[in-house]
């Protein structure tokens, strides 16, 4: 079992503070739960604790960029992708400012919680937003790496950063935009991205027993993705599913819907994800179950699809 | 640096630039047919203090490390801005013309992506003073594109002060001790619509913080709180001087500048027709005569 991506991001935050004096980290009174208080700790002095003030955490970083300080934001993701939407509209996106938004909390793996603190929304608002990148890692190595390279990258990112350990994938390091191969397979494509890459990869080792040889395609980099490599990883497979932790509204599922639409010939896409709805209290266990990501339940919609289609 | 400024003006040169100020900002607004002119009008003394005599800014190096920071919180009134800006030398008066129009570095609210000078896009309101918050703290924390000395200024509108984004800084600066942070508030007691008078009150709107005793709000939250007539430069230098011999460390700085919406032309001031439009032919000859009465240059400032 892996570490937490939130323990990976902090730890990886204390390594880059040694060598990048203009690094800081602001905190909406969560760094406990994000992990940021490992950062503190290191550096109090660069360590501002800005209190339960999303907007202005946001406004502030932006301010601080313009001095060449480069801001991480720590809170959960709903209290930027929807209390700080403007500023990060107005003051980060907008003026291209060098801040990276830790959104913690975010993908469905964080019961107990509910409907306040769930946000299947953020992929779909984010990648809407000119000049954004948006990343959402598929284990703690992943977000470590994407840590790093987002600090050295100039310009706003948004990191989705989930808060229970799950499965490791395969090593890799990072590379922005890059379509990564975790399964080969004939029958279909399956798309994923962030923690719920995990799980979409044990669907395709399920759905292996009801003889469904499936490619599993994860993407790191919801923008900008690489589109090309994209289509040619999708290649000749009669059809693709997306699987995302995430509304099938505009995240993931759009995302492909609108490449392969693009692309060299038609493909159905079917999209896996949360639809319609609010999410609600419960364990983890009881949350993937309800909404259909667990990895049985991928399975199982997989092979009901499979059915439909062949 | 260059840019801190060997000529002191004298408060009655400053008050003729100020009329020549608000002269560009109507005809500007004229010959666009748009245009935020009562709020630039009420905080054209503000601006034309704050570039002419106390910020230590080059405009041949607008990106230089030590320039003092001005963000204009009250984005839509960037006409104000940009005409300041022009008269200090950031670019020609004559690119004021493209105000507003397609192509134009002078978008009708602030964009800091286009023209140098503009320290932060603004025109969401209530969002400036939190920019202003990270700046301060960037410059006591070494930022590399920043000094320790540089100061911030942030101009904040008094309807935008209903926004709770600005009361989240209001909160955080006084707690890190920001204390070469000035925020300076546009107090002209309107907005776009606002609220009617109630009986016995004056005017066409109510001030929207009628009955509320801000500088007690202000200095409650541990700002340091001066209150100005916010027209009247001589008050406003003496404000504004006063921040140069703040310590780092100490409380921020809040000027309540009491002004006048539309202030320098009678028939616009405090009346909401003028928060946005533009004058017409004998609206601007009306208006530039009344400004001529007011300067005592009558050189090239204002002309005929």
């Amino acid at each position: 079992m892996s570490i937490a991506m939130r323990e990976a991001w902090g730890t990886a935050l204390v390594e880059l503070g040694r060598d990048v004096p203009e690094l800081v980290v602001l905190d909406g009174d969560l760094g406990t739960s994000t992990k940021a208080d490992k950062f503190a700790a290191a550096y109090p002095d660069r360590f501002l604790q800005m209190g339960i003030a999303e907007q202005n955490l946001v406004g502030a970083a932006a301010g601080l960029a313009t001095t060449g300080m480069i801001a991480w934001l720590s809170s959960f993701g709903v209290f930027f992708s929807h209390r700080a939407l403007d500023p990060i509209r107005m003051l980060v996106a907008q003026t291209n400012a060098n801040v990276k938004i830790a959104a913690g909390y975010t993908g469905i793996c964080f019961g107990m919680a509910g409907k306040s603190h769930h946000d299947h929304a953020d992929l779909a608002i984010m990648r809407a937003m000119p000049g954004m990148v948006v990343l959402a890692p598929g284990d703690a190595a992943e977000c470590a790496a994407m840590t790093r390279w987002a600090t050295a990258y100039e310009g706003p990112v948004y990191l989705r950063v989930a808060r229970d350990p799950g499965p490791d994938l395969p090593p890799a390091g990072f590379e922005l935009g890059a379509v990564r191969e975790l399964r080969s397979g004939t029958t279909a494509v399956l798309v994923s991205t962030g923690s719920q890459t995990a799980r979409t990869l044990q669907a395709a080792e399920l759905a292996a027993a009801d003889g469904l040889d499936l490619r599993v395609l994860h993407l790191p980099t919801i923008k900008p993705l690489d589109e090309q490599s994209l289509i040619e990883a999708i290649g000749d497979a009669p059809y693709v599913v997306t699987v995302e932790d995430h509304s099938t509204f505009g995240g993931l599922g759009g995302l492909v819907a609108e490449i392969v639409s693009g692309g060299p010939r038609p493909v159905p896409v079917r999209r896996i994800g949360l639809a319609d709805t609010w999410v609600e209290s419960g364990s983890n266990d009881y949350l993937l179950d309800r909404y259909g990501l667990s990895a049985e339940a991928v399975a199982a919609q997989v092979t009901a699809i499979a059915e439909e289609l062949s | 640096m260059t840019g801190v400024l060997s000529i002191r003006y004298s408060d009655e040169q400053l008050r003729n630039l100020a009329a020549r100020a608000r002269e560009l900002i109507l005809r500007t607004a004229h010959h666009v047919g748009a245009g935020h002119v009562g709020g630039s009008m009420s905080a054209a003394d503000l601006l034309v203090s704050l570039y002419f005599d106390e910020l230590r800014i080059d405009p041949a190096a607008p990106h230089d490390a030590s320039r003092d920071r001005f963000v204009l919180s009250k984005g839509h009134c960037a006409l104000g801005l940009y005409v300041v800006l022009a008269m200090r030398g950031f670019f020609d008066e004559a690119e004021l013309t493209t105000f507003d129009q397609g192509g134009s570095r002078l978008q009708m609210h602030p964009d800091m992506t286009k023209l140098p000078g503009i320290e932060m896009s603004t025109g969401s309101l209530g969002q400036g003073l939190s920019a202003g918050v990270g700046m301060a703290l960037g410059a006591r924390l070494g930022g590399p594109a920043s000094t320790s000395h540089a100061r911030t200024f942030v101009l904040l509108g008094d309807g935008e002060l209903q926004e709770g984004m600005t009361w989240e800084a209001l909160h955080i600066a006084p707690r890190y001790r920001l204390g070469r942070l000035t925020a300076i508030l546009d107090h002209n007691g309107l907005q776009q619509y606002g609220w009617p008078p109630r009986a016995g009150e004056r005017g066409d709107r109510r001030d929207p913080w009628a009955g509320a005793d801000l500088a007690a709000t202000f200095g409650g939250l541990g700002w340091r709180v001066v209150d100005i007539d916010g027209n009247d430069i001589t008050e406003i230098r003496s404000a504004l001087a006063r921040t140069r011999t703040a310590d780092p460390t100490d409380p921020p700085t809040m000027i309540i500048a009491h002004t006048r919406k539309g202030a320098g032309v009678s028939f616009m001031e405090m009346s909401i027709r003028w928060h946005t439009g533009a004058p017409d032919d004998a609206q601007l000859a009306r208006a530039l005569a009344e400004l001529r009465e007011t300067t005592t240059d009558h050189g090239e400032g204002v002309p005929a």
